[in-house]
């Protein structure tokens, strides 16, 4: 009787332990329930590139360089606002370019914060003659895809940037007499087998700057099938030397743009070279607002005279080393003026 | 009771079949064995034991016994499961989450200042000086630090560790990048400025995003955390106050049949119950008046004064970039053309004005509002001497402007580090706030668990030993 009892209750209290038990096992179980996180997704931007069309209205891009006005040192109303700006304003307001080397760039090894280059003399010319100081100019750094939008909304008054006349840009913009003849070249490391620009391009990736002739080129090139329809042009950056930076760290294969900026960009890199003739012909312009006809009247007056005495001495300065000591091949033609202007 | 006990008696002699299920057809016949009238279920077999208990007064007493001794059980147990996760939160936000939270803003702060300081140095023209250098050596060095601190404590596979494994690859592309960048300025090449302008895009592309994904993402996991510190142990309290009340019926239902005021055992349970009832409460309200402390007068003061810095850190990046870039980078708003540059530092500074203001607000102590105001100091300077460099800039006087950016004296320079310098000042004094704070917090539960478990252990003991005693006077 009392062993029953005593087996009875315990028979009650086992109940009691093996409920706790259960407790025990389910706490734990919620205890280790991993933790989970969520993953938040990245963005990646995109580039859109633009390409550029080419048709005529009369113009060819082999003479564009001859439809500019006629040279007149006479006061307009641009010059005559120019002129109107006081105290510290009174600068003709330029934008150049700061990293093509020995064209318009800042030394990092000079006192002081001065740009130097070819550009830069023939800007300090100008501005000599229409405000009698040579250095009464504001520089604007100005990337290679900004040069007629800036014009076009009056951030400044010219652009003297290496920039090349073309029909395109002429309904644009109007353009001086040319002061200055290169051609697009290919550049590429000594060690590639790449030749020119020619079908040795054959699935090589090609770095240009966006908005430059050399992409528009390229552009309307590879859509003929020219020099090869695989060449990947895609990569475009905001200005030719930073395709240096992409060719050194080995992102890109090729180079193309002007062979007076491919040459600077040779002169940094002993291991790069020019590959191939030019296959264009070109010629660089000051580029200033399209109904600033006083002005550009006025500037071509400046080039007549600094071909003349000036343009040598800054050739032999700046360019000399990287291009040859033989000017020939970069002298400008003699400069035609649109008939009857 | 909604469980029978098992019964741990020995099985029942004969056959054993399944319970509940039926005689399959299809058995061979001559071995189907004699069937034995068909078994219960142990649940029906339980609630027949319980019924037939439940008409004496000892079985009654074992039923109350029982339940009295597994409320108790169960109130500790749920007690030490939710303080335990509370307490546990407390010290993920002391320990983890918080130092995480900072070290991401000081990985972005020390990536900004670094970026900030390599431009200066490309700015300065000429060789960069000691100075600038020995910071953004002393920058690249903290946040790869930071970074390593922040992989050992990112959980496996989590968004976290995705981030950090990406800034992880990206410094030392960006630290390859300014190196040559260096080298080329050494020889005089501008294609030195093209790989900063690079290096610089990286940075401001593709690294600062990733660290300000990773303090997000911190943040976020510190709030995941005081979310779990904070809220009231509602189970425990109610499991508590229920055994309380059972306790209290069984001991009514005992004084009416015998007359007798005082169960030693079931007051013994009684008052255990209830001592770890108060410790729960006034513990766990001790703990979330810490906590909240810490997160009033620390994380949201110091979540301030890091955004503070990092507006700071760009206002100062943009106004060097301005500098950089010479006007190339515009952006039109309302049909004026802006320098890009120069609008973002419009911005950053409105931010970092609004920042020191919710700052000085939320700052509560003198040790807090003395670095906030004297930043405020410097910013209004800030603003003043930028203004002069702007008007420099846009007069065409590059080399006025730089002088007046980051030259030796009267700089906008020397604003913002001094700016920088208060911020980790203030920044210094709220973590050491929140430390305080949240240790108090995290202090008041310790021994909670264990210690309402232990007299939980105790209560059911006493439960059982009183009612043990008074089923035994039917022996």
């Amino acid at each position: 009787m009392y062993a029953d009892r005593a087996r009875a209750s315990l028979r009650g209290w086992g109940g009691v332990a093996a409920m706790a038990v259960l407790c025990a096992l389910a706490l734990a179980f919620v205890l280790l329930l991993p933790r989970t996180q969520q993953q938040a997704p990245d963005r990646a931007g995109q580039r859109v590139t633009t390409g550029t069309q080419a048709d005529a209205d009369g113009c060819a891009d082999a003479d564009a360089h001859q439809r500019t006005l006629a040279p007149s040192g006479a006061d307009g109303p641009t010059i005559d606002a120019i002129k109107a700006r006081t105290g510290a304003k009174r600068k003709l307001i330029v934008g150049v370019d700061q990293n093509s080397y020995r064209w318009g760039y800042r030394n990092p090894n000079t006192e002081g914060a001065e740009l130097e280059g070819f550009d830069i003399d023939l800007v300090h010319r100008i501005a000599e003659d229409i405000l009698g100081d040579p250095d009464a100019v504001q520089f604007k750094a100005i990337p290679t895809s900004q040069r007629i939008p800036a014009i076009q909304d009056g951030r400044v008054d010219m652009v003297v940037r290496t920039m090349t006349i073309t029909c395109d840009r002429l309904r644009q913009v109007a353009f001086s007499a040319p002061y200055f003849k290169t051609g697009q070249q290919v550049l590429a490391p000594k060690s590639s087998p790449i030749t020119g620009y020619d079908d040795s391009l054959a699935h090589k990736k090609v770095c240009t700057a966006a908005g430059s002739t050399a992409y528009a080129k390229l552009d309307a090139d590879r859509k003929q099938g020219r020099p090869a329809a695989s060449a990947d042009i895609s990569t475009t950056v905001p200005n030719q030397l930073d395709c240096l930076v992409r060719l050194q760290l080995g992102e890109v294969d090729a180079v193309v743009t002007d062979g007076a900026l491919a040459a600077s960009q040779a002169a940094q890199d002993p291991t790069v070279e020019l590959k191939g003739k030019a296959f264009t012909t070109e010629y660089y312009g000051v580029a200033m607002k399209k109904d600033a006809t006083d002005l550009v009247r006025r500037v071509n007056r400046v080039l007549v005279d600094y071909r003349a005495h000036g343009w040598q001495t800054s050739y032999d300065t700046w360019l000399s080393a990287t291009l040859g000591k033989d000017a020939a091949a970069s002298k400008p033609p003699v400069p035609r003026y649109l008939a009857g202007s | 009771m909604t469980h029978p006990p098992k019964s741990s008696a020995a099985p029942p002699a004969g056959p054993v079949g399944v319970p509940g299920v039926p005689a399959q057809a299809g058995r061979p016949p001559g071995v189907a064995p004699a069937v034995p009238a068909p078994r219960r279920t142990a649940f029906a077999e339980g609630v027949e034991r319980l019924r037939t208990a439940a008409t004496t007064e000892p079985g009654r007493l074992r039923i109350i016994g029982a339940v009295l001794a597994l409320l108790v059980v169960a109130f500790g147990a749920v007690t030490a499961w939710q303080t335990g996760e509370r307490s546990a939160a407390a010290d993920d936000v002391l320990h983890r989450s918080q130092p995480l939270s900072s070290g991401a803003a000081g990985i972005y702060r020390s990536l900004a200042d670094a970026n900030t300081a390599a431009s200066s140095g490309f700015l300065a023209g000429g060789q960069e000086n000691a100075g600038s250098r020995d910071r953004y050596e002393k920058d690249i060095r903290t946040a790869a630090a930071g970074l390593v601190t922040a992989a050992a404590n990112a959980d496996p596979g989590s968004a976290s560790e995705a981030t950090i494994a990406r800034l992880n690859r990206l410094l030392p592309e960006y630290k390859g990048l300014i190196e040559r960048a260096r080298t080329y300025n050494r020889q005089g090449y501008p294609v030195g400025g093209a790989y900063l302008r690079y290096a610089n895009e990286k940075m401001q592309k593709q690294m600062l995003p990733a660290a300000e994904t990773l303090y997000t993402t911190e943040n976020r996991r510190l709030d995941t955390d005081y979310g779990q510190a904070r809220p009231y142990p509602w189970a425990a309290i109610a499991l508590g106050l229920f055994a309380l009340a059972a306790l209290g019926w069984a001991q009514r239902r005992m004084y009416r049949r015998t007359n007798r005021v005082l169960n030693h055992g079931l007051a013994g349970a009684s008052a255990a119950t209830a001592v770890a009832l108060l410790w729960l409460v006034v513990g766990h309200a001790v703990a979330r008046s810490g906590l909240d402390g810490s997160y009033d007068h620390g994380v949201r003061s110091l979540s301030v004064l890091h955004d503070a810095r990092i507006a700071s850190l760009k206002a100062r990046g943009n106004e060097n970039l301005s500098l950089v870039a010479r006007g190339a980078e515009t952006v039109t708003v309302d049909g004026k053309p802006y320098d890009a540059y120069y609008y973002d530092f419009d911005k950053d500074i409105a931010v970092l004005g609004k920042g020191l203001t919710a700052a000085a607000r939320l700052a509560d102590d003198q040790g807090g509002t003395a670095p906030v105001e004297a930043a405020q100091g410097n910013m209004a300077v800030w603003k003043q001497r930028h203004a002069a460099a702007r008007a420099e800039d846009e007069n065409g006087n590059y080399q006025q402007a730089l002088d007046k950016v980051i030259g030796a004296k009267g700089a906008t320079g020397e604003c913002f580090d001094s700016v920088d310098r208060n911020l980790a000042q203030a920044i210094d004094h709220e973590q050491s706030e929140f430390r305080q704070a949240a240790t108090d917090g995290r202090d008041a539960m310790t021994g909670l668990p264990v210690g309402v478990a232990v007299l939980a252990v105790l209560g059911a003991a006493g439960a059982v030993a009183g009612i043990g005693r008074r089923l035994s006077e039917y022996r």
